[in-house]
């Protein structure tokens, strides 16, 4: 249960998920961080199975770690997107795992790679996903534009998942962004308190 | 890749083996045949809903693994961590052990409460106990880290995928600080300031929900930590008995305490049991009419009886 969003801007991207992970109706971890790193600019939002996708991350992380010391540049995304796919496809029976792979290289600038449960992966203009994305395809296909500045894909973000969070039991708690770029990334949250719609 | 394609634990092979090397796959067979029984007794069986139970609920076939419903917790305070755990094992619904210990020791800075079938969590802890002191004498004697041990477990735990029930509260300090991770049997982890697991985890969170706040002193640490885990033990039917509880400081000491808190002894009540004065009757209340005292005939074998050969080289 859970939502994660990524939406590229120039110069960009923009991660953002919930934080809440559940155990049947128990909150697990209310504050947990679903943006995981996967390369100094290439970051991935976990959905599914907190287990499985945990152990995807370490994975890549450690075949992106290897390629960049092996080639001597930076991986690109998609490189890091289709490693993951590779991984999730190859081990689809035994899988339950939905990713966005996400970030920032010098050939693509910032681009979004949709990795859903079957193992597809996909180049997208933005990317949703957890239980919560069916709520907010709506508000998305209806507020984004492409090219967007960061401020206004950032807000849209945290907006979005708001919205999610809102509608969906499945996810909430706090909404944790990533905004990665050539300088860096800059990580975020927003209190559960203070999210830009609720109740 | 193909570390996430392989399943632990190949089919057992029939072919008759000469010299027993290698593996040993008997119980591969007995867990095959235990299920065939299960299976043609009364058309398959209805597994409850908790995934952690074992496939009980047929008639004696499968010996319930003793479980620690349990209620286990760690906190962050501000010079260091405090881990608290029962100490009720259950075998199904009958108490099996009311005074076992959950706090299992991983490294001198590193501790680790566990819930789940309690052979899991003891051995898991101590395979990784074991890892981590080769890991020190191999690196020089430098000091294990939480992650080290939180990362072992992890990785142990899914690449069983789950099989070995084994729910962790895993509390150290090192050289980045006081760490409290949670550990699922699945493998995957969270870490927090604070986290409660095992049946009785609802009812210690929310003493935590209430009284945690950041940077506390030890005593208002442990004294959450014993109201969290009494919440469990007087509110949860899988936790009982007393409360244990470690602190792990950043200065270097660590304290164990077995029986923290004791609010469920027995002894008074066993203290007030009359029993029949039969079973304490003094010597002398049977009279001795004669004694008769005789050398033992010693028998058996002794140096007297020894032969020796010469050895031939």
């Amino acid at each position: 249960g859970t939502t994660i969003l990524a939406i590229p801007f120039p110069g960009g991207v923009v991660m953002g998920a919930d934080s809440r992970v559940s155990t049947g109706t128990y909150v697990a971890n209310r504050t947990s961080d679903k943006i995981a790193q996967l390369h100094d600019t290439i970051w991935c939002c976990r959905s599914g199975s907190a287990s499985d996708t945990q152990a995807l991350t370490d994975y890549v992380k450690h075949y992106l770690g290897q390629l960049a010391v092996e080639t001597g540049r930076s991986p690109t995304v998609k490189v890091a997107a289709h490693l993951m796919r590779k991984l999730c496809y190859e081990n689809k029976d035994n899988l339950l795992a939905g990713v966005i792979v996400g970030g920032w290289d010098a050939v693509d600038g910032g681009s979004v790679y949709n990795i859903p449960l079957g193992g597809s992966c996909i180049k997208m203009p933005f990317a949703v996903g957890g239980s919560g994305s069916t709520f907010i395809y709506g508000l998305l296909d209806s507020e984004f534009r492409p090219g967007m500045s960061r401020e206004e894909a950032h807000d849209l973000v945290k907006l979005a998942i708001s919205h999610a969070m809102a509608r969906d039991g499945s996810s909430g708690g706090i909404i944790r962004t990533v905004v990665v770029t050539e300088e860096g990334n800059a990580r975020e949250y927003v209190p559960g308190d203070q999210l830009p719609f609720g109740p | 890749m193909s570390e996430l394609t392989g399943s632990p634990g190949a089919a057992a092979s029939d072919d008759a083996i000469p010299a027993p090397s290698g593996f040993s796959f008997e119980n591969v067979h007995r867990n095959a045949m235990i299920d065939q029984m299960n299976n043609s007794s009364a058309g398959g069986v209805g597994v409850g809903a908790s995934a952690a139970a074992a496939a009980g609920s047929s008639p004696g076939y499968l010996p319930m693994a003793t479980k620690t419903g349990t209620t286990i917790v760690g906190l962050v305070y501000k010079d260091g961590v405090v881990l608290g755990a029962d100490t009720r094992a259950t075998g199904g619904s009958e108490v099996a052990d009311k005074n076992c210990e959950k706090i299992h020791y991983l490294a001198p800075n590193i501790y680790c409460c566990g819930a789940g079938t309690a052979a899991d969590t003891e051995k898991t802890t101590e395979i990784i106990s074991s890892q981590l002191e080769l890991l020190r004498m191999n690196m020089g004697g430098v000091q294990s880290r939480v992650v080290t041990a939180c990362t072992m477990l992890k990785r142990m735990l899914f690449r069983y995928q789950g099989h070995i029930s084994a729910a962790l509260v895993l509390g150290g300090v090192d050289a980045t600080g006081p760490h409290v991770f949670q550990i699922y049997p699945h493998g995957s982890t969270g870490k927090l300031p604070y986290t409660t697991m095992g049946s009785g985890s609802l009812a210690a969170m929310s003493v935590f929900e209430t009284g945690w706040t950041e940077g506390m002193s030890e005593a208002e640490g442990v004294e959450l930590v014993k109201r969290a885990i009494l919440a469990g033990v007087f509110n949860d039917l899988g936790s009982g008995s007393n409360v244990d509880t470690c602190v792990i400081r950043t200065d270097g000491t660590t304290t164990l305490n077995r029986g923290a808190v004791t609010p469920n002894d027995v002894k008074p009540l066993r203290d007030s049991i009359r029993r029949s004065d039969m079973l304490n009757m003094r010597p002398g209340t049977t009279a001795v009419l004669k004694s008769e005292f005789s050398a033992a005939k010693r028998g058996g074998v002794t140096l007297a009886d020894v032969t020796v050969t010469e050895m031939e080289t």
